[in-house]
């Protein structure tokens, strides 16, 4: 039994790490079916985490305890909306080369929300710690199935979010016009421009999605893991999920897939010292695995090597038809 | 005459201006309903601009557009489209990852609810495609479908949203001698069902088989609009080019020496795999063009990449002047003597962001006489650059201009003095001529047939076959990656030619 | 002089000058809405770094790394790589100077030029290894890069721990005394200014770098391949070939940034949670310089100059350093984004064209 019961908080744990992970890899997706390359996913939930810190912490004063946290989730949201608006406006319109400007936005973000946290907080290095985040919501009846009531339905209310918006995400992709137009944007954008589909506003729709998505990611670890914001809150956590795009090879579902196997990789982390066989193994390899699994994939290991959308990394140029 | 169908597009006056160029000069055209309206040019003369200033991709700088009498503001394809107007690309803008469905609804799809909806998409597709005698499946995987079939999807794109103004750019290119029948009956079909076609193309053939009306484009003018009825071939080339043109060969006959090239079973593909080139025997002698006819995408690229090192061969030999040299490295086979000109310029021909100079060497670099060991010399390489282009009459301010700012015929003068100025044994030319303006052209005829005279052995690969007459001592046919049978050029003609390219064999050269 | 007049023409001028301008004005407005006075704030990061022949000796240190990880993304560029790895390449360069500076004792001719060929060797090697990625199996560079740059971390820190950490401390033991690469005269004449070889290798890479691409036939392949690939396997250039090699080169630059941290400036290697960031920074130097070298140096400077001056700024304006990365990141967002220079830079140029001929006629 007692290895049931560590197993199933195992499960659960990972779900807290993977949520996260899901909602900037879903992003990441979006921007990249579209055809811009986001690696800026790591700034974006920079200033997601910082913007959520701030906005609870402001309604949190105010007395209005409850609302707080969400509160948090729409700053962070509008604010990750705020830096992809940069990313989509130099790559989408000005055709700046979209790495370049995933880099940029890493730094901006992480530069503006210290400054931020430094000018709010007296030169303090950190937000205060918050007490209105998020706890853990018991889903009636269904958390009383054994194990799995534990590993899936006691979870924050940030991982309910994720169950849904995993199956939306493909549904909107795949199942409607909307998805359809991005999808063919990322591809072949030249096809999308001669059909009368308006390809830099797809490309934006994109990239601004992943700036919301990836902002909600960078809520949840600040609503749910760290309950305070400061320059390592997120620490490597957008790399991942853009990792999780690719393990997931651009689907939302293979993305969820990989992202939860990588929140896996980090809750096991916590519990590598209980098992004989997992004590030995040097944390940095842990770290290290989401990173070299990745580039397996990448390098196809497992056969065929993998790709992603044709055109994606390509400003679009109507004059290059 | 008898009472002429209404206009539905007029042009009046349309202007466009690029740096440095006007592409189109103050054109009026008009077209009328039920009609196949042909616009010939050469390259360049303005045909693709025009079209796509209808088609809402460009819009013009001077004039008007007047669909079915009403002035109309093209300001992007979305609003063409919805004019009915519709275009068929030369290059095929396909999603390639989608279905046939997917494509064709992209930007115009049925839903149910909020969800696409594909059974009225499949459905739509099927009808149509059975209305106009297209046969497309349309659950099959664009990346899965031939060429030919892919046009078809461009054509459904188009009736799909309910166009009844459509556009062809070039629509034969790609196609082989069938497939370009099949099309010409589609075109009929079309215009029975009462829409309205612009054909794109300077295939003078095309036009007199199919079209009822020809305006002649010449450096972006209108030179002059014609019933195909009323003319003929030889005026028509004479309105294109601007000067009567003289289809005489312009070869001289030279007794051919040592074998040079001698490939013999070449086979790219092995096993289960489609062969993408099966059992190729070809020889090529001093002082000999060999053309090599074909449809686009029967092997023929295959054939060049192997022979320069750039793929593998499966199984054969390639032996230059008797030596085995199969699948040597690209390096080994430019050293062992073979010089190419490739298809595409911009792509493998030159590097656009290089100097003129830079471009020059591209190939020789590494002799020592640019430079010794390690270092490259630029003051060398400049002084032969400027030698060669003054040889071959490259016109640019400098060597140290960039390749990117030359024009394409003298883009192509630059890298014909390069090749043959390596003093190759093998000269490989695919479509040397393609994109270029007459003058330039004759240029590049003449320069082939002068290194032919000095005795070197050359493969030339053209989807012209007036090129191919006029240049070629032997011609040899290849046909889904086979040869298909070799013909005198002297004793075929291109009806027997294209019976070839489309896959019959010949076996008696002297037949008929 | 044309080639001068090549790298100094107007547009490739304008460009960065007007995105340092912009840079230097985003971070004014920054300042001015976090209630501080930009005025004061610059003024006092050019008194910091000007301050004293200490201040200055420092700017240089700062300088160095940013010049070596320059070069590594500016040498990659010119091949047509966007070397994104050069933090992990600079971190394996610490790496492998510290190991050998602390775990062999040789003489000091010996002991230092192996440490620093060592640490250029780890360097060139895991960058090696994203051109061998790109070149065998067709990874993209840039998510190799990151995936690498993670690893190289995590790699770092566990070699770190596993043999050269000092018990009780959050760095490795010092290195041998015949591995250091410190100027000791030098350091004495800037008021113990941590100098050392680094600055002057990093010119000499400067230049090694312009001849390498502009007068050697190698360099004249890779530059090839950089702008057109196709065209360069036409002319039997062994693409793969070039891509391990540019990436190697890359490489050994960076990790250079990384052996001169370790050999010339602290002595020792430190357990690292995050990234250096320095990589990040070579691709903002390489950017602005317009990947020439002589551009290099110059961005290195300037960047190197506003970093250490950053500390002034905090001190005496009370700022927080961060404006100084904004600063970096809005001169590298506008860079990246010339348009919007051009957008700005072209209608005041036609203006002033307009003027002079009205001023001639």
């Amino acid at each position: 039994m007692e290895t049931i019961r560590i197993l199933s908080e195992l499960a659960n744990i990972t779900l807290v790490f993977s949520t996260a992970l899901i909602f900037a890899a879903l992003g990441g997706i979006f921007s990249e079916r579209s055809g811009v390359i986001n690696i800026g996913l790591e700034g974006l939930m920079v200033a997601g985490a910082f913007a959520a810190a701030i906005g609870t912490a402001y309604v949190e004063a105010a007395g209005a305890y409850g609302l707080a946290p969400w509160v948090g989730v729409i700053a962070a949201m509008l604010f990750g909306l705020v830096f992809s608006l940069l990313h989509a406006v130099a790559t989408v319109t000005f055709k700046a080369n979209q790495a370049i400007i995933g880099v940029v936005i890493n730094i901006l973000a992480l530069a503006v929300t210290v400054y931020l946290v430094k000018v709010l907080y007296d030169g303090a290095g950190k937000t205060d710690t918050l007490n209105a985040v998020f706890s853990k919501v018991p889903i009636p009846g269904l958390s009383q199935i054994p194990f799995f009531g534990e590993a899936l339905f006691n979870a924050y209310p940030t991982t309910y979010i994720a169950y849904i918006l995993v199956p939306l995400s493909a549904y909107v992709l795949y199942k409607t016009p909307f998805g359809l137009r991005l999808r063919s944007v990322g591809e072949h954008p030249g096809a999308s421009d001669t059909v009368g589909i308006n390809v830099k506003k797809y490309r934006y729709i994109g990239v601004l999605i992943s700036g919301v998505l990836a902002g909600l990611g960078g809520a949840t670890i600040t609503l749910t893991t760290t309950d305070d914001f400061s320059h390592n809150t997120i620490s490597g956590q957008g790399f991942i999920a853009l990792a999780a795009v690719i393990f997931g090879r651009w689907h939302p579902y293979g993305a969820a897939a990989a992202a939860i196997f990588f929140g896996f990789a980090q809750a096991i982390r916590n519990f590598a010292t209980l098992f004989d066989w997992s004590r030995d193994i040097p944390t940095e390899f842990l770290y290290m695995l989401p990173y070299v699994l990745t580039l397996l994939v990448l390098a196809g290991a497992a056969g065929k090597a993998v790709k992603g959308p044709a055109a994606a990394g390509e400003p679009y140029d109507p004059g290059k038809r | 005459m008898m009472g002429e169908p209404e206009v539905i597009v007029e042009l009046k006056g349309i202007t466009k201006r690029f740096p440095g160029i006007v592409a189109n000069d103050s054109i009026d055209l008009k077209l009328r309903k039920g009609e196949i309206h042909a616009l010939l040019g050469e390259n360049g003369a303005g045909k693709s601009t025009l079209m796509s200033i209808l088609f809402g991709l460009y819009q013009p700088d001077e004039g008007e557009i007047h669909i079915r009498g009403k002035k109309a503001v093209i300001d992007g394809p979305g609003k063409a489209i919805s004019l009915g107007i519709g275009m068929v690309h030369q290059h095929f803008k396909l999603v390639q990852p989608f279905t046939v469905a997917e494509n064709i609804m992209l930007g115009a799809e049925p839903v149910k609810g909020v969800s696409l909806d594909y059974r009225t998409a499949h459905d739509k597709v099927r009808q149509i495609s059975d209305q106009y005698g297209l046969k497309v499946d349309p659950k099959a995987k664009i990346e899965d479908i031939t060429v030919g079939m892919q046009q078809r999807v461009e054509i459904l794109k188009t009736l799909y949203r309910g166009a009844d103004i459509l556009i062809f750019d070039e629509p034969t290119a790609v196609l082989t001698v069938q497939e370009i029948r099949e099309l010409m009956q589609i075109l009929r079909n079309l215009t029975a069902e009462g829409k309205s076609i612009i054909l794109i193309t300077h295939k003078l053939a095309e036009i007199m088989e199919v079209s009822d009306t020809v305006t002649v484009i010449r450096r972006g003018k209108v030179v002059d609009t014609l019933r195909t009825a009323e003319t003929n071939e030889e005026e028509l080339a004479e309105k294109m080019v601007g000067r009567s043109v003289s289809f005489v060969p312009l070869k001289k006959e030279r007794a051919p020496g040592e074998v040079v090239l001698s490939v013999e079973g070449l086979t790219v593909g092995a096993g289960k795999e489609k062969k993408l080139l099966d059992n190729i025997n070809l020889t090529i002698r001093e002082g000999e063009i060999v053309g090599l006819a074909g449809v686009d995408g029967n092997g023929q690229h295959e054939l060049i990449e192997v022979l320069t090192g750039i793929r593998k061969a499966t199984s054969g030999r390639v032996l230059l002047n008797g030596q085995d040299v199969t699948n040597r490295q690209t390096r080994a086979l430019m050293d062992a003597g073979i010089s190419h000109i490739p298809e595409d310029r911009h792509k493998h021909g030159l590097v656009l962001d290089f100097t003129v100079s830079e471009n020059i060497v591209l190939g020789s670099y590494r002799d020592a006489a640019f430079g010794k060991g390690i270092f490259l010399d630029s003051k060398a390489v400049e002084k032969y650059a400027e030698k060669l282009v003054g040889e071959y009459d490259v016109r640019t301010p400098s060597v140290q201009n960039k390749a990117r700012s030359l024009s394409g015929g003298n883009q192509q003068k630059a890298i014909i003095a390069r090749e043959l100025e390596r003093g190759p044994r093998l000269l490989i030319a695919m479509q040397p001529t393609r994109g270029l303006d007459v003058g330039a052209i004759s240029f590049v005829h003449e320069r082939l047939l002068q290194a032919k005279a000095e005795g070197k052995a050359i493969l030339l690969i053209s989807f012209e076959l007036d090129e191919l007459f006029n240049l070629s001592d032997k011609l040899v046919v290849i046909f889904d990656g086979q040869i298909m049978g070799e013909a005198n050029p002297a004793e075929t003609d291109g009806e027997k030619l294209g019976l070839m390219m489309a896959g019959k064999t010949m076996h008696a050269e002297g037949r008929g | 002089m044309d080639k001068w007049r090549n790298i100094f023409n107007p547009s490739s001028v304008f460009v960065p000058l007007g995105a340092i301008v912009l840079g230097l004005i985003s971070g004014a407005v920054i300042m001015l809405l976090g209630g501080y006075n930009p005025v004061d704030a610059y003024q006092a990061l050019f008194e910091k770094v000007f301050g004293s022949p200490y201040d200055i000796g420092e700017t240089i240190r700062t300088i160095t790394p940013l010049l070596f990880t320059g070069l590594a993304v500016g040498f990659t560029y010119r091949a047509g790589l966007f070397n994104i790895g050069a933090d992990g390449q600079y971190i394996m360069g610490m790496t492998g100077a510290a190991i050998v500076g602390i775990k062999l004792q040789l003489p000091w001719f010996i002991h230092a030029p192996l440490a620093v060929l060592v640490g250029a060797l780890f360097g060139g090697l895991w960058a090696a290894l994203v051109g061998y990625l790109k070149a065998s199996r067709g990874v993209n560079e840039v998510i190799s890069s990151i995936m690498l740059n993670w690893i190289a971390l995590y790699l770092s820190n566990y070699l770190l721990r596993a043999l050269l950490l000092e018990p009780g401390q959050q760095r490795s033991y010092f290195i041998h005394e015949s591995a250091s690469v410190s100027i000791g005269w030098l350091s004495r004449a800037l008021e113990n200014a941590r100098m050392d070889w680094g600055i002057f290798i990093g010119l000499i890479g400067a230049v090694v770098f312009y001849f390498l691409l502009w007068r050697t036939k190698q360099g004249y392949e890779l530059r090839a391949v950089g702008l057109n690939p196709d065209a360069a396997r036409y002319a039997g250039i062994n693409i793969k070939s070039s891509i391990v090699k540019s990436m190697f080169i890359g490489g050994v630059f960076a990790g250079l940034g990384g052996v001169f941290e370790v050999l010339g400036v602290f002595h020792y290697q430190v357990l690292s949670a995050a990234s250096s960031g320095y990589g990040f920074d070579g691709i903002a130097v390489a950017l602005l310089g317009g990947n020439h070298p002589v551009g290099i140096v110059f961005a290195s400077i300037l960047f190197g100059t506003l970093t250490y001056g950053s500390a002034g700024m905090n001190f005496s304006a009370d700022v927080p350093t961060e404006i100084v990365r904004i600063v970096i990141g809005a001169v590298i967002f506008f860079v990246a984004s010339h348009g919007i220079i051009q957008g700005i830079v072209k209608p005041f140029l036609a203006s002033r064209r307009k003027l002079d001929r009205k001023g001639a006629a």
